[in-house]
């Protein structure tokens, strides 16, 4: 079963991600990979996060594919102009790659290439329009395409921002738009992921709640000082610095908030920064997901 | 100067819906010197408007003032005593005076009645022309005062584009950029200096990122 048939079946959809390499190495990524075959619906390729740089994530969805996963391609408005947005959508159509996670993108300000400059032709929502209008046969300069691509378009949603307001109008413009699925970013804070659905209002639109896993303190508080949108209570820093075995907690903390969020959720989306897939099959079991 | 043009009146028109009494605010700097947004202008725009209203059977009541500079908090404060029974501010200033007012009339409605172009020069009467792109890091020195940030419709660094024929831009009926540069280092000699090759611009000196600030702590004033 792909990735869009698991978010019909109505079961808990189980999704990860992974960051293609720098360079052209992905042994390493691959081989983490291989650990949860048959255990996730979707795997995210992610885009050249914080703007640096990385192997195409086209290419590596590609790659993932071939090891039977269905990828979920990444695709943001950072570094594209509305052509090259629409040209990758194409392409990704013929490779076999359907599911799409449209995003803004992150700035360019921590890029590992400083001065780049930045494109944001196109913002999220205006992208998920592009990629709906390509597949009702037309581009977005209003001509006939010859062969209509069909996706599975997903969009970001981010709970934890304050105040909320402007990010539920934003989803509900990504729905407007089409989008049939939402990722959230990380969530620590499961009463409050709670009160931000409550203000959203009920939609048709399944959402997977993301988790991420933590493996230190110094990775919390890396987050708490450097990731906008996202915050890691205190009582979590906590666990780890007075944890003897941190990537057992990581664990546990992630097992944790999964068990809890996939009764408000369509799925839960594991990400990490480390080729550590081999827990996704542990973190699924304690948090009763298989 | 900035310089910027009036939005056609009907767009104007349709963002004034409703109102009826408008302070339309002119400004004294950059769009009076290009004949869009200074004193001339702001008693067109207002006749013009109350014109419109009053054949459409919805009579406007205008109020007229051009401050110094829009850009300026000092002038800005001067617009509070001619807001009495105002509904809405008509800024005819380029973005950055549209902003200022609605920053420091927070309970105001302020809206733009020009479209703000570019950075540029009067070439002849009528007819203006965009010189500076406003990157933050000026690149004249290396390209004989010609800037092909801005005047190259590709903002080109190392020398012109397939594109450019007879001394004329693919794209535009302009001269092309790298052509003037050639010329001008050539008349003055200084042709070998183009041979260096320029490194990839450094954007995070223009607008990427965000709005730019300039901080002078020698001329700011404490407290």
């Amino acid at each position: 079963m792909g990735f869009r048939d698991a978010l019909k079946s109505g079961r808990t959809v189980i999704t990860t991600d992974v960051i293609p390499p720098k360079g052209t190495d992905l042994s390493k990524r691959l081989a983490s990979l291989q650990e949860i075959s048959g255990r996730v619906d979707g795997i995210n390729i992610t885009d050249m996060p914080s703007a640096n740089l990385r192997m195409s994530a086209l290419a590596m969805s590609v790659k993932v594919r071939e090891l039977g996963f269905d990828p979920i391609l990444q695709i943001t408005c950072r570094d594209r102009n509305r052509l090259s947005l629409q040209a990758e959508l194409l392409g990704a159509h013929v490779l076999g790659v359907s599911n799409l996670l449209l995003l803004s993108g992150d700035d360019v300000d921590k890029s590992d290439h400083p001065g780049v400059k930045s494109v944001f032709d196109l913002g999220s929502v205006t992208l998920i329009e592009a990629a709906r209008g390509l597949e009702k046969g037309h581009d977005l300069g209003g001509n006939a395409i010859k062969g209509a691509p069909d996706f599975c378009v997903g969009a970001a949603l981010d709970p934890d921002k304050e105040p909320q307001g402007a990010e539920i109008d934003k989803a509900w413009d990504k729905i407007k738009a089409g989008t049939e699925f939402f990722q959230t970013q990380p969530i620590f804070d499961v009463a409050s992921f709670a009160s931000f659905l409550e203000k959203m209002g009920k939609t048709e639109v399944p959402i997977i709640a993301g988790v991420f896993l933590i493996t230190s303190a110094k990775m919390a508080r890396f987050f708490n000082d450097n990731v906008p949108g996202v915050t890691i209570p205190d009582n979590i820093v906590r666990e780890f610095d007075e944890s003897a075995d941190p990537l057992k907690t990581g664990v546990e903390v992630t097992a944790r908030l999964a068990r809890e969020l996939k009764e408000m959720c369509a799925g839960i989306h594991i990400m990490m920064v480390s080729d550590l897939h081999n827990l996704i099959p542990d973190i699924l079991k304690q948090s009763r997901l298989v | 100067m900035i310089v910027a043009e009036a939005k056609p009146l009907e767009e104007i028109l349709d963002s004034l819906k409703g109102m009826s009494k408008v302070l339309v605010a002119g400004c004294g700097g950059c769009v009076a010197v290009c004949l869009a947004g200074g004193e001339k202008e702001v008693g067109i725009m207002a006749s013009a408007l109350r014109m419109k209203r009053e054949l459409a059977g919805e009579p406007l009541v205008t109020v007229e003032e051009t401050l110094t500079r829009q850009c300026d908090p000092e002038y800005v404060k001067e617009l509070g005593k001619k807001l009495d029974g105002v509904d809405c501010i008509l800024s005819m200033a380029c973005g950055v005076g549209v902003q200022f007012l609605a920053e420091h009339y927070p309970d105001m409605w302020v809206v733009p009645a020009l479209n703000t172009k570019f950075a540029g020069a009067t070439i002849e009467h009528g007819l203006w022309e965009e010189r500076c792109g406003l990157c933050g890091e000026c690149v004249l020195a290396q390209t004989g005062g010609v800037c092909p940030v801005i005047r190259c419709a590709k903002s080109l660094l190392n020398g012109p584009c397939g594109g450019s024929q007879n001394g004329k831009c693919e794209v535009k009926p302009n001269a092309c950029a790298w052509q003037l540069i050639y010329d001008r280092m050539k008349s003055l000699g200084r042709l070998e200096q183009l041979v260096e090759v320029a490194e990839a611009k450094d954007w995070s000196k223009s607008r990427d990122g965000g709005p730019r600030q300039v901080v002078r702590e020698d001329v700011k004033i404490d407290g």
